[in-house]
């Protein structure tokens, strides 16, 4: 009995030995779950590789969790059974819902019980504004974007456009579409990628108008949406009269529509400065990015607002584990990842150093085509372009794209279309309200 | 029929079912060359999609938009698998989507047999009870009651696990059913008999309704086999990391919806080929016993 | 009936167990689950939740969606049927003269059952694609009408349909060829000897001989697609375009899993589950019956 529980004593005494002095176990894990595959994944792995190089006390671990719904469920899933990430990426449409769920620690406060300087505002106000309450900011942004005009320069020369000067309204785009086609130098002159988020999303803020109530729900949860007036449906009028005509060439959701753009069907696409990258490798002709086009006078021309997502920290962790949280987010934000995370990905810089740094590295003039998107969110936002805060905005976005197809397919005018928008987005809208009711 | 005088035994046992037929038979029968036709058409309709798919999965991007469509397979069959098999982690796939299969299908024969066999064989209390409590959910499928079953796996603990993903698909009273319906066709002097030479319940259903059973089992096996593995939603929603998804939902990631190129539809199709594969041969193998399980399970 | 049984006390309760409680734990719970959460108003994190009564079925009867999935249902489950059970029959129909190699064609179209429904979806959204699709490009040349399923709501939903009855009519097939050649030859060859011709002879007596198959492989088929095909409309249309391809079994699945929307969601499990105990209670009638017929 002796000889037994002293071989037991040597088995503890060496194991806790191999713990110790193990140093791998010393490092405190970050949990970390994201939305980016291919390409966007290994550019974030990289990341998170340099962060964990880059001191020896925390180790992030990065997991690709599905598509940004997914990982947004499976986030508040974890949290519910108790078990959730320290950090997960959340797109722009989650917002609303992750700043009412009492489940977050504000990166703002984060920063500052953690006790890391932070200088906030070197931070580019279009990206902040979207993501802040009450002037601080509720989450770390990580890849913004905004949707700009690709054009297709060979099939501009072909139909004896100017292949340097993309069209910057409307009406140029309706224009060009129709010499294109007659020319025969694509099928269809343009397609539209996130309809949503391109055609209603930005296009409202990008001329000034309201996209709903309350400052686009910033000021109160009794949010309801606007975009049924006159504005809207002109815009959305014209659309459809154009995918009458063939001019407009309606491709789908989310980023299907860019197969039109790629195979040649169609010579222009609007989508997200986020592909820019995946662009230069693929494209097989000439091309050329300008900005998202505007209708003009009487418009007043103000800024885009900011797609993509952002990184949230949950609450429920070891009080330890925030320090390291919290080192990782200042990491991110440091001028020198914001560049290297820019030139890879094609996601916008969000700090004005970092920006000012690759001015005077001649970046934007070697690559005119990042700058497309930037130079989309120098206005100073209005009530009206400083972002949205909708509950359920992602069963709003499906919502809104379904009575899109509706009017497209010539089911319903755009009148009707988007008043039976407004109404099923509005029911969402209660629904939220009573939901988060305080 | 004196006719068919010359032939052989066993050729004749081939040629009955034709020989009412024999009487009329001109040099050639038109109307079974007709009907030959139309089914041959019909086999033809339902073959083409599979046989394109194959097509696409042997061509190369270019090939894939070409106008007119290519018909006929191309030489790039090869890359193409290989590129969907590392691409996809298409080993870790396949494993995952066999494991499900497997133990789903295994899991609800034995835990049926077992409920079955006490149910038929047994004079217990509370037998009624126990009866019903299975029948109610005969036909209700994991799907009307997805999200309280989520959470229930959640409260468990099983989220992104082997257990969460096979067992609540045991919960499905067909099996039970079907082995209910065949015990009760068994004579009863067999287990008379049984009990005369004193052989206990277990030995009973290890040693004579086992025996009796491998028939149904083996359709039974195929049937679950492929609900399992075709099995989408209920792993869509509690897998949630790459190493736990199976083969139908890792396709979907194949599935070009953000494409900033052109969609890749030979390796996706390339994919498909082997995600159906498994499936398909086991419909084949197994196809004797599926197909008098069929019947079998529809008395 | 009256069969010999076993004497044992523990032993019967210890056999049904694992059954019993896996029906408990994932079958039971989750319904009176599923009913508790219907009468609440539930915050995405489950932070805040609000007795409402009834007032997710209020709202989910109230709404046109809501109808629009149920007509999408039934669109959907019966298309797939008419066409899955029709094709069966047809074939069935053929085959009514006993050709040679029966067994060998069954084998030829049984396979397609073993093809999960979303990839058949994925193999038809390509034959179907508007820009690569090889039919769209065939249909070019008799029509210059465009068969758009991103736009137009009756070709997605052709789609879907065609690509869950293409996984299913093989099992029918099978079913139909398994009836037939249990009709003895010998009713058939009367029949013949009668002169009637193919078509009457399949009307009047190998047609009310299936019909206890046909009624059967209809239940299975609209439960089928009732439940079974969300892979289907989740990996091609996602209940698009305009909510064309949005069936119930996938409103729930989007409303809670995408939308958050918890109350809403258990509330047309409910429905869902009455609808399921309605078509249980129409197929137990129908065994009984058969069971009487035989």
């Amino acid at each position: 009995m002796e000889a037994f529980s002293r071989r037991w004593t040597a088995l503890a005494v060496a194991v806790a030995v191999l713990l110790i002095g193990t140093p791998a176990q010393a490092k405190t894990e970050i949990h970390f779950w994201h939305a980016m595959g291919g390409q966007l994944g290994a550019a974030t792995n990289e990341l998170v590789k340099q962060f964990n190089q880059s001191q020896s006390e925390y180790e992030v671990k990065a997991l690709n969790k599905g598509t940004y719904p997914e990982v947004l469920t499976g986030a508040i899933a974890a949290y519910r059974q108790k078990n959730p990430p320290h950090i997960v990426q959340v797109f722009d449409v989650g917002t609303q819902t992750m700043l009412l769920s009492g489940a977050i620690y504000p990166i703002f406060q984060l920063m500052k019980e953690q006790e890391i300087a932070v200088n906030w505002g070197d931070f580019i106000k279009p990206v902040t504004g979207y993501y802040s309450k009450d002037g601080n900011l509720y989450s770390m942004p990580f890849n913004s974007s905004s949707p700009i005009l690709y054009y297709n320069k060979t099939a501009f020369k072909k139909a004896g456009l100017n292949p340097d000067k993309p069209p910057a309204t409307w009406k140029e785009v309706g224009e060009a579409s129709k010499k294109i086609i007659a020319a025969g130098a694509a099928k269809c002159g343009f397609t539209t990628s996130w309809p949503s988020w391109t055609m209603l999303e930005n296009t409202f803020p990008w001329h000034d108008q309201p996209f709903a109530t309350n400052q686009n729900g910033y000021t109160g949860l009794d949010t309801k949406l606007l975009i049924n007036g006159e504005f809207g449906v002109k815009h959305i009028g014209q659309l459809a009269a154009w995918q009458k005509e063939g001019v407009y060439s309606y491709g789908g959701r989310m980023g299907a529509p860019d197969t039109k753009f790629i195979s040649g069907e169609c010579a222009m696409d609007i989508q997200s400065s986020a592909v820019i990258g995946g662009f230069k490798k693929s494209l097989k002709f000439e091309w050329g990015t300008g900005q998202l086009p505007h209708w003009g006078a009487p418009y007043k021309k103000q800024n885009a607002v900011v797609g993509g997502a952002t990184l949230w920290v949950l609450k429920g962790q070891k009080p330890a584990d925030y320090k390291g949280v919290a080192r990782f987010m200042k990491f991110i934000a440091e001028p020198h990842q914001q560049m290297w995370w820019h030139v890879t990905t094609g996601y916008l810089p969000i700090t004005h150093t970092a920006i000012k740094n690759l001015e005077t590295g001649y970046h934007f003039k070697k690559n005119p085509e990042q700058w497309t998107a930037l130079s989309q969110l120098s206005a100073k936002p209005t009530p009206n372009s400083l972002g949205h805060r909708l509950g359920n905005f992602v069963q709003i976005r499906e919502a809104i794209e379904s009575e899109m197809e509706n009017i497209f397919a010539g089911k319903k005018t755009a009148k009707e279309g988007l008043e039976a928008a407004v109404a099923k987005g509005n029911a969402i809208l209660g629904e939220f309200a009573a939901a988060n009711k305080p | 029929m004196s006719a068919d005088g010359a032939l052989t035994a066993s050729a004749r046992v081939e040629a009955l079912p034709r020989i009412a037929e024999a009487p009329r038979r001109a040099p050639v029968d038109w109307g079974a060359v007709a009907v030959h036709a139309l089914l041959l058409l019909c086999v033809a309709v339902i073959a083409f999609p599979l046989y394109y798919a194959f097509v696409i999965s042997t061509q190369t991007v270019e090939e894939v938009i070409a106008r007119p469509p290519m018909l006929s397979p191309s030489g790039h069959m090869f890359e193409n698998y290989v590129e969907a098999w590392t691409r996809a982690h298409m080993a870790r796939l396949l494993w995952n989507s066999a494991i499900v299969a497997v133990v789903s299908a295994v899991g609800k024969i034995a835990i049926s047999v077992l409920s079955a066999f006490a149910i038929v064989y047994f004079d217990f209390r509370g037998k009624a009870v126990a009866f019903w409590m299975i029948f109610v959910t005969l036909m209700l499928p994991v799907e009307v009651r997805i999200m309280s079953t989520y959470e229930v796996i959640g409260d468990l603990g099983w989220l992104n696990s082997y257990a969460g993903l096979t067992v609540p698909l045991m919960a499905s009273a067909t099996a039970t059913f079907l082995f209910r319906q065949f015990y009760l066709t068994v004579p009863n002097e067999l287990v008379e008999a049984a009990q005369l030479d004193g052989v206990g319940p277990l030995r009973f259903l290890w040693s004579f309704l086992l025996p009796l059973s491998w028939a149904n089992i083996a359709a039974l096996f195929v049937v679950l086999f492929i609900y399992g593995w075709n099995q989408y939603l209920w792993p869509l929603m509690i897998t949630n990391t790459e190493a736990m998804r199976v083969v139908v939902i890792g396709l979907q990631d194949l599935i070009p919806r953000t494409g900033t190129h052109i969609p890749e539809w030979n390796v996706m199709m390339a994919a498909a080929m082997m995600a159906l594969l498994p499936p398909v041969a086991v419909i084949l193998f197994m196809q004797r016993w599926f197909v008098k399980g069929l019947i079998e399970s529809e008395k | 009936m009256k069969r010999a049984v076993f004497k044992n006390r523990g032993l019967p309760y210890l056999l049904v167990l694992p059954q019993i409680v896996v029906t408990l734990v994932f079958f039971f719970w989750p319904a009176f689950e599923s009913l508790r959460l219907s009468f609440f108003r539930t915050s995405p994190f489950g932070d805040k939740t609000s007795f409402v009564g009834l007032e997710n079925f209020v709202n989910l009867l109230s709404s046109a969606e809501y109808y629009q999935s149920i007509a999408n249902t039934f669109v959907f489950a019966f298309g797939v049927t008419a066409l899955a059970v029709g094709l069966g029959l047809f074939v069935a129909a053929l085959a009514t003269q006993k050709v040679r190699g029966l067994a060998a064609y069954r084998t030829a179209v049984l396979w397609p059952y073993g093809i999960a429904p979303p990839i058949a979806g994925i193999i038809f959204l390509f034959i179907f694609h508007p820009s690569y699709g090889v039919l769209p490009y065939w249909l070019g040349f008799v029509t210059s009408y465009e068969f758009n399923w991103l736009l137009k709501g009756w070709v997605a939903m052709a789609l879907v349909i065609i690509a869950t009855a293409w996984t299913h009519v093989g099992y029918n097939i099978a079913f139909f060829l398994a009836g037939l050649l249990a009709i003895p030859t010998s009713v058939l060859e009367a029949a013949s000897v009668d002169g009637a011709g193919a078509l009457r002879r399949f009307r009047s007596i190998v047609l009310p001989l299936l019909s206890p198959i046909t009624f059967y492989l209809v239940v299975v088929n609209l439960i089928f697609s009732f439940f079974g095909s969300f892979g289907v409309i989740h990996a091609v249309t996602q209940g698009g375009p305009g909510n064309a391809t949005e069936i119930m079994v996938f409103k729930v699945y989007k409303d809670g899993f995408i939308g958050l929307n918890l109350g809403s969601s258990a509330a047309q499990s409910v429905l869902l589950m009455f609808v399921v105990i309605v078509l249980t209670a129409l197929q137990f009638r129908f065994v009984e019956k058969k069971v009487i017929y035989s």
